[in-house]
Formats: structure tokens, sequence, C-alpha cells
């Protein structure tokens, strides 16, 4: 027996670096193949060539500029916009997992895209939020999301704790609430053209990607969020046994909870609103992860962080080959993927 | 030491803790007894800070409990909870090692010497084969040991332990104890068993109905014109090469 790794600690660590080694090599090859595909396929190494250009001015230009207009101003955006809501869906949904101790836990459990998807439907049918122009869309469906997890917080808390039973119970309510307003909003306004667009933005899309305010606000909360989570692991360890035993381990609980909630809240709702509800990678991404690395937060955040991403923008390339020149709402295609995924875990579960 | 001053609890308007007052020392193991519903159990989470008395005080080697941040009170108090894990699917070593958490910094990852703490104290509970197994495939005992097992990685000075030797067979149950009782840490025990109670602890503390009713060396609790009103149960003490027994037998009823 090697006497520095009596527990198979550092062969776990190893075994994790490789794998995120691994992950994202497999991203960026995902990335380039899916900022290449589309009605004017341009082959991976001429993308990355492209994207090198833009970023360092370096290289011969051998792509005419329809083509480097395509990558850059069209695609990357797309892309990039899918792997950031890929991963913080994910991240979110291990974080929420820990939180109320359920395994069936997903970001939206919190309400949050029911609350966005009112605004989303306030501002596309009856202009809300009109004053702030092109971000109109993504500010009105913000708010939404900042309301519903407000009022999820506020009812799930009382006496200054948040119960996991609570907050599963108030995020629900307020979903199913929230649902019933959409569909409300969508037959007061009459309009079937908005109706249609809604309902595209309900079932989730990168389409609206873009460089703008919003992407960089997005990579930023999502970044953080990877990063808290990654540090906090060892607490997220103990909050996911139990709420005693976090005690017993130096952890307070409530508090740990309502900041985790914060950071959540935050990081969802920027995601939500600027591509939709996108369902089932934060639920399928977690279990994915922790059959890999195992139950440690600490290797389960980073992984699913990747995994997360990889999984998303090979689903957009789906919803844009699948029935070309028409796109499919991505939500579709990771509702079609996830939803016999998670069969099967379901399956394992019991069997074990 | 852990002094606790006037301390209580009520669930609703029901007390279940009523202004306790108790005591227990270094070096030596409390056991806390009583019946069902009496308030072990919630005493000891007042004692630990899993409940916050709304009256008097609790202090651990003088300082108050609640001038101490979370992370200072888990270095000094390690708590074995009768908590099911859920569904976790940390393995043992992994659960294990959870108790080094009070020690490392946010930013701080395990290190050689906390996994080869966390390999002796597993060792000293007779888990090491379990190392690498889930924690939830575990049986109620083996489970129960590795607990114990995170508790004694926490290397605190106060171990406090709710009902340690539920779901264990006899042996370990007398190992647990035994190891507890062997320790230089000022411990407290929640005890259903009298005669574990009687072997394994130097003090006791007899609670009934949320008050303690007798407290003081095991000897003196463990007498049975003491013990017969709150269990409700013949007892019979017999001490045999300075070692005490109970046995026991259901009183008669009187016909109404």
């Amino acid at each position: 027996m090697k006497h520095d790794d009596v527990l198979g600690i550092a062969a776990q660590r190893r075994r994790t670096t490789l794998l995120l080694a691994g992950l994202i090599v497999a991203l960026l090859v995902t990335g380039l193949v899916a900022v290449g595909t589309g009605a004017i396929g341009i082959s991976p190494a001429t993308v990355a060539r492209i994207i090198g250009h833009q970023l360092t001015g370096l290289g011969d230009v051998t792509w005419t500029p329809p083509e480097e207009a395509i990558v850059w101003q069209v695609r990357l955006p797309r892309v990039l916009l899918g792997m950031l809501a890929g991963s913080g869906l994910a991240v979110c949904g291990v974080a929420l997992q820990a939180m109320v101790r359920n395994v069936l836990a997903d970001p939206y459990l919190l309400g949050i895209n029911s609350g966005a998807s009112s605004g989303a439907a306030a501002a596309i049918l009856f202009g809300a939020g009109a004053g702030f122009g092109q971000y109109a869309l993504s500010t009105s469906a913000f708010l939404g999301a900042l309301a519903a997890s407000l009022l999820v917080f506020l009812i799930a808390r009382s006496g200054g704790r948040v119960t996991s039973m609570r907050l599963l119970l108030a995020g629900v309510a307020v979903g199913y609430a929230l649902y019933a307003l959409t569909s409300f909003l969508i037959f007061a306004s009459g309009s079937a053209e908005g109706s249609r667009s809604v309902m595209f933005w309900l079932l989730g899309s990168l389409g609206l990607a873009r460089w703008d305010a919003l992407l960089g606000f997005g990579a930023a909360v999502v970044v953080a969020t990877i990063a808290g989570l990654t540090v906090t692991g060892r607490q997220l360890d103990a909050l996911a046994v139990g709420d005693e035993t976090a005690h017993t381990l130096g952890i307070s609980p409530d508090r740990f909870r309502m900041r985790l909630l914060v950071l959540v809240s935050l990081c969802v709702g920027v995601l939500v609103s600027a591509s939709g509800s996108i369902g089932f990678v934060g639920l399928v991404v977690p279990h994915l992860a922790r059959r890999l690395v195992g139950a440690r937060h600490v290797r389960v955040v980073p992984v699913s962080a990747l995994l997360g991403a990889i999984l998303l923008v090979a689903a957009d390339i789906v919803a844009r080959v699948l029935l070309a020149p028409q796109e499919i709402p991505i939500g579709i295609i990771t509702a079609l993927l996830g939803a016999p995924f998670l069969l099967i875990l379901i399956r394992r579960l019991h069997a074990q | 030491m852990i002094t606790a001053k006037d301390v209580s609890w009520r669930y609703g308007a029901k007390p279940v803790i009523d202004g306790v007052t108790v005591e227990a020392r270094p070096g030596r193991v409390l056991g806390l007894i009583g019946p069902n519903g009496s308030g072990k159990t919630t005493l000891l989470r007042l004692l630990h800070g899993a409940l916050r008395s709304p009256t008097g005080a609790v202090a651990v080697d003088g300082d108050p409990l609640t001038g101490l941040s979370p992370r200072e009170s888990a270095r000094r108090m390690a708590v074995v909870v009768q908590e099911s894990g859920g569904e976790t699917s940390l393995t043992v070593a992994e659960m294990v090692l959870l108790g080094r958490g009070p020690h490392l910094s946010t930013f701080q990852r395990t290190g050689a010497d906390d996994h080869e703490i966390a390999a002796r104290c597993l060792a000293r509970v007779g888990a090491t084969h379990l190392a690498a197994r889930p924690f939830a495939g575990l049986s109620g005992g083996e489970r129960q040991r590795v607990l114990i097992a995170r508790a004694l990685a926490q290397q605190a000075t106060h171990l406090l332990l709710d009902e340690p030797t539920n779901h264990l067979d006899i042996r370990y149950q007398h190992e647990i104890l035994g190891l507890v009782r062997g320790l230089a840490t000022c411990s407290i025990v929640v005890l259903h068993d009298l005669n574990l109670a009687a072997r394994y602890c130097d003090d006791l503390a007899l609670l009934s109905g949320g008050d303690i009713v007798a407290a003081g060396m095991a000897g003196e609790v463990l007498d049975p014109a003491v013990l017969e009103p709150v269990y409700g149960i013949g007892i019979r003490r017999v001490d045999l090469d300075g070692e005490t027994h109970l046995l026991f037998q259901p009183l008669e009823e009187a016909p109404a």
C-alpha cells in the first residue's frame, strides 16, 4: 500500500484531472464543428483560423468575408450562448439537487422559468419593457425570473430558515401559478403571431445570441457560479447528506442554502432570459457527472459544467440540421434526448 | 467541558426541555438516560447548538456557544446524529473525510495528513474494509461505525453521540462504547440501554418529562428506587465484581 494515498484519493484526483482535460478538448471540438455547421458549411479548421484571426489578427485570410461574418457574427455567439446555458443549467441543477436532497430537482423547480416566461410573454405580446430597446425581451424575462424566485424564497422562508421541503413546494406552487399567468397572457392578447413567438421562446432557443451586453453578463454570471460552487464543494457534500450533518461539520445549513439560492436564481434567471426554457440539462447532466466521478461536488461541479456545455452545443447542431432549413427549438431536442435517458437512470436506481 | 445552564426548548406549546442545567466534565463520559420522549435527544441538540435555547446558556470550555463560529464549534465538538444520510452517493472514505472539513480553509483540499487520519479512524471502528464502498449501501450498523469514524476524524475535544449503539450488534455496542470510554475527550452519550450506561458512563443524568430528575455518578443514579418510578418497571440491581447489572421485571398492574 502506498503510504501517501491510503484512501485512493490522489488516484481519484488524477483520474478527474484527465477526465476534465478530455472534456475540454471535446468541448472545443464540438464548438468548432457547431460553428461550421449550417446552410453554408465551413470546415472546423477554417473556423479555428477565422476565430484565431479575429482574436489575434494573425494568419493569412483564406476565406471569404461572408464566411467570416457567418462564423464571427452569427454562429460563434450562438455556440457560446449554448455553452453558457448548458454549463450554467447543469451546475445549478447540481446545486439544487444538493440543496433539496432530491435527485429529481432541476433548475426550473424554483419557478424561475415560469416567471421568465411570463415576463417574456408580457414583452412579446404587450410590449412590456419596451424602454429597454433591444434588451426589452431579456430584461422583461429577467425581471419575471427575479420576481418568481423572490416569491418562492419568501414563501419558503419562515423564521429565518429555508427548509428543503418548503422550498420544493413553494417552487412547484409558484411555477404552476405563473404558467397559468403566461397562458392567460397568450389568450388575452388574441394575437396568433405573438403567441407563436412566445411558444417558440418557451421551448428554448439560442437564436437570439449576438455579441451584446447580455452575452457578456451571462458569461460573467455562469463563470462565477461554476467557481463558487466548486469552491464550496465540501459544504455541498455535507448539505447533501443532511442539515444536521452540515451543522455538526461547522456549516450553517440555513445560511448556506440561502446563499446558494441567491446564486442559482441569478444564474438561471440570466440564462432563461437569454435562451428561453431549455429543460432536462439541469436534471440529467448532474446524474451523468456523478456516474463518472462519484458524489464529491468539487469534482461533480466542473465535470457537469463541461458535460452540460458539450451536450447543449451538440443538441443545438441537431436542432439546426434535423429539419434544415427550418430550426427546431432546442428545448424539444434536449427533452427528446433527456427523457429516455432519465428513464434509464430511474431503472438503474431501482436495480441497485 | 460543556455546561448548560437553565436551557429549555418547546415544540409548539409543549415544553420538551424545561429549564435544565447539566455539566459534562473533561475526560469523562456523561450518559443521558430516560424513557422515550423524556427529551434526551433534544437536550443533546441544545448542547451542540443545533437548537438554540431561548433561555439560559450553553458554554464549551467556558466560552458561550453563541459566540463560536459554526466552524470553531465543529472543531471543539464532534457529533454523531441519527440522520440516515438520505440518497447520498458518497463513498465511506469520502464520508469520513468530511470530518476533516472544520480543519480546512475554504480553498484548501484534504492533504495526505487528512487521509491518514481518516484511514486511522476507519481502522479504529473496524471499518477499513468498507472504505471504497458507497455509504448508502451499508447496513445500519456499518453506517453507525462510519459516522463514528467521521466524528473521530474531526479530532474534537468533545464528542456527542445520539444513541450510537442503535443498529449495532452486541459486540459492536461494547466495542464502540469501549472506544468512547477510552478517549481522552469529554463525551456525552444518549443511551437507551441502562446496562450499557452502567458499564461505560462515568456520570449519568436521568431525564423524565423534560427535566433532569437525577444526576451524578453512574452508581448513584442507577438506583432502583430512582429508576423504577421514571421507567415504570421493576428493577433489581446486582453488583457483581464491582460491575453494576440491572435486571428488569414488569410491575404487577394493580387491579382497577
